[in-house]
């Protein structure tokens, strides 16, 4: 099976390049084959270089930090301490983690259940209308995020459109009190991550042949049986890459819980913002950071291992 | 049980459209029970919506389908006891083989000792043991082949359909598969319908075929009769080979009537099938049907040709005949003599023809 998400840990392609050079080369063959390599180096350079700026070496800084101490301006001091990885595990930050990953979660369940019929759907639908369709859902990134989300705040607020819809039709449940509670927050998340649930799917049923759900069918499989037991399985991987993509951003997300939470609900993405701005406290901030770098990971692991699994 | 008048299918002035083009054109037709019968045809005649039809794929516009007496025009497919075996196999690719059989057990909730002994009979009956925790990615065509037959005939289908099923197989597995197929069909006593584009593959295996034409079934009759009497220049000319050639009516006379081409060559052909106050007909000659010698040729119809072309196939030589009048026709011999060619381009032969062998396809 293809692996659901393209992107791997970073540095994928030095690790192929090193592998063909364990392999013994025939002495003759050795000056034909130099050539070649040396150009695949050159070409893969300016990825290298971009590789170990922006991902290795701000981890690297990351992670040497996260062991380091802050003096009372709030400068980094080079001594090694493992009082950072204390404090993650302190109550107050591992409710907020547990609120991260309760919230990320909801997002992503929601984010499946209004996505995959959606996805379906296009996926299904005639070849000249998928492509509109599919411009639909990303249409919204045309627009920054931050517009968006404001959009959201006027939609959801005490005197915004809802509630003046609501009241408009003399509901007794209006006015409701919707803006900065829990529930804005995963209304934003939702709408932020929608699409990178949307599509994955849609990229697993479009290769769906059309003939192995009417063999289903066929065989005796009634609409929900020939979901559960071929549809959904053909399109596991999609769902996975899915789940990767909303779960993993939602989590860190701060902007959202913000502005639409009001800052009342933070979660594990404002703590760890709040550690590098406000508090000036960037070796607690590293270390937030570098445990919710292996949460990620061993999400990652564990989402392509079941996908490996059902292919 | 089967259904009324010994009929297991039935198919009452179906009509089936897709938007501005009929595939389907108000088609009856009757299946026995226990029959092979092969929708044929060229592709876009309609035979794959006529299958889907039976499938319950597709809900006929005007018309009704029945199935061993009852029917099942509206119901859907996984209320039918037909299976089918799908062109490209639409196996599951997430489920070994077991699991690709069993499929329709799991369906039906067998109790999975039954289901067990029923996957090991059908897996057996189709050669397949020792595959069962095969991936699909992991047969070959043929075995894919089987895999998708097993998983069809193990639902112990009234009526099993068949599309193209062998379509991508090479020559010779295809030949062989042919066979196979027919030879389980007899076993298994079970009603057939196939369909194929091959007119060869529809003769090695039909009872009977259907030979389907712009949505509608041209001519149904039993692989002899379709063959030696075609009813339409299309029947003739797309089962085997045809010389279709159009004449003048000369005269009858009692069970013979005498027509005459454009170019004045005449024959002699059977009166029986022609209808009265014809004037015109189209005839069909079958290429192998035209006896060719060097020497003086005895028989109703003889006619001098030259060898036009001549190419060696084999078992036969095919050669391209032009009459002294100009007329081309293509005929077949057979090569009896190992140690050199009967026939070389350029040679004058005599050419003869039988009364029967000249087959009326159209009147007017």
């Amino acid at each position: 099976m293809n692996a659901p998400v393209r992107a791997g840990p970073p540095g994928d392609g030095v690790g192929e390049a090193m592998e063909a050079d364990d392999t013994p080369v025939p002495a003759a063959a050795e000056l034909d084959r130099r050539k070649p390599r040396l150009l695949a180096w050159l070409l893969l350079a300016p990825l290298l270089v971009w590789l170990a700026g922006f991902v290795v070496a701000p981890t690297a800084i990351l992670f040497v930090y996260s062991f380091c101490e802050r003096d009372e301006v709030g400068r980094v001091v080079y001594h090694f301490t493992w009082d950072n990885y204390r404090r993650v595990f302190d109550p107050i930050y591992l409710h907020i983690f547990w609120r991260s990953i309760l919230y990320a979660g909801l997002t992503t369940v929601i984010c499946v259940v209004i996505g995959y019929p959606v996805a379906y759907f296009i996926a299904r639908a005639r070849e000249e209308w998928r492509h509109k369709l599919l411009l639909l859902v990303m249409i919204p990134f045309w627009t920054s995020f931050l517009i968006r989300t404001y959009a959201w705040i006027t939609i959801l607020k005490q005197e915004g459109l809802l509630n003046g819809f609501l009241q408009s039709l003399a509901l007794p449940v209006a006015p409701l009190d919707l803006l900065y509670t829990p529930t804005a927050v995963v209304i934003g998340l939702v709408y932020a991550y929608l699409p990178f649930m949307i599509l994955p799917i849609y990229g697993s049923a479009e290769k769906l042949e059309n003939a192995v759900i009417e063999a289903a069918y066929d065989l005796g499989a009634g609409p929900l049986r020939a979901f559960s037991a071929v549809i959904v399985p053909l399109t596991m991987p999609g769902i996975a890459a899915g789940t990767l993509l909303v779960f993993v951003p939602a989590i860190g997300m701060f902007a959202i819980t913000d502005l639409m939470g009001g800052a009342k609900v933070p979660m594990i993405g404002n703590v760890i913002q709040n550690q590098f701005l406000q508090a000036r406290d960037w070796p607690f901030g590293a270390a937030l950071g570098v445990v919710f770098m292996l949460m990620f990971a061993v999400t990652y692991w564990i989402v392509q291992r079941r996908g490996a699994q059902m292919a | 049980m089967n259904g009324v008048n010994g009929t297991m299918v039935e198919l009452r002035s179906v009509t089936k459209r897709f938007g501005p083009c009929t595939a389907v054109d108000d088609v009856s037709l009757a299946i026995h029970p226990g029959e092979f019968i092969t929708l044929l045809g060229p592709s876009g005649c309609g035979k794959t919506t006529l299958l889907r039809l039976l499938a319950g794929f597709e809900t006929p516009d005007h018309g009704a389908v029945f199935l061993d007496g009852a029917e099942v025009t509206h119901l859907p497919p996984y209320r039918r006891n037909v299976n089918q075996v799908f062109q490209s196999y639409a196996l599951f690719p997430h489920m070994n083989v077991r699991d690709n059989i069993g499929f329709g057990l799991r369906m039906q909730r067998v109790p999975e000792a039954e289901a067990a002994t029923r996957i090991r009979e059908v897996i057996e009956m189709v050669s397949l043991t020792g595959m069962e925790d095969r991936q699909p990615h992991q047969l070959s065509g043929g075995q894919r082949q089987r895999v998708a037959l097993a998983r069809a005939l193990i639902c112990r289908p009234k009526v099993l359909l068949l599309d193209e099923p062998l379509s991508a197989l090479d020559a010779k597995l295809r030949h062989a598969m042919q066979l196979e197929l027919k030879r389980l069909q007899r076993l298994l006593g079970l009603t057939f319908v196939y369909v194929t584009h091959d007119q060869e593959e529809a003769l090695t295996m039909s009872d009977r075929i259907a030979l389907m034409n712009r949505g509608r079934i041209e001519q149904l009759d039993d692989t002899f009769a379709i063959y030696h009497k075609p009813r339409t220049a299309f029947a003739a000319d797309f089962l085997g080979q045809a010389n279709l050639l159009n004449a003048d009516l000369v005269s009858r006379n009692g069970t013979t009537a005498l027509v005459r081409l454009p170019d004045g060559l005449e024959f002699t052909i059977n009166s029986g099938e022609l209808p009265a106050g014809a004037r015109r007909v189209l005839v069909s000659i079958r290429p192998e049907k035209i006896y060719i010698s060097k020497r003086r040729v005895h028989a109703v119809n003889v006619f001098i040709a030259r060898i036009e072309e001549e190419i060696f196939q084999g078992a036969m030589d095919q050669l391209l005949l032009v009459t002294e009048s100009g007329t081309q026709l293509h005929a077949l011999a057979a090569n009896e003599s190992a140690m050199q060619k009967a026939f070389h381009e350029g040679d004058r032969v005599y050419c003869g023809l039988h009364l029967d062998d000249i087959v009326i396809v159209q009147a007017e």
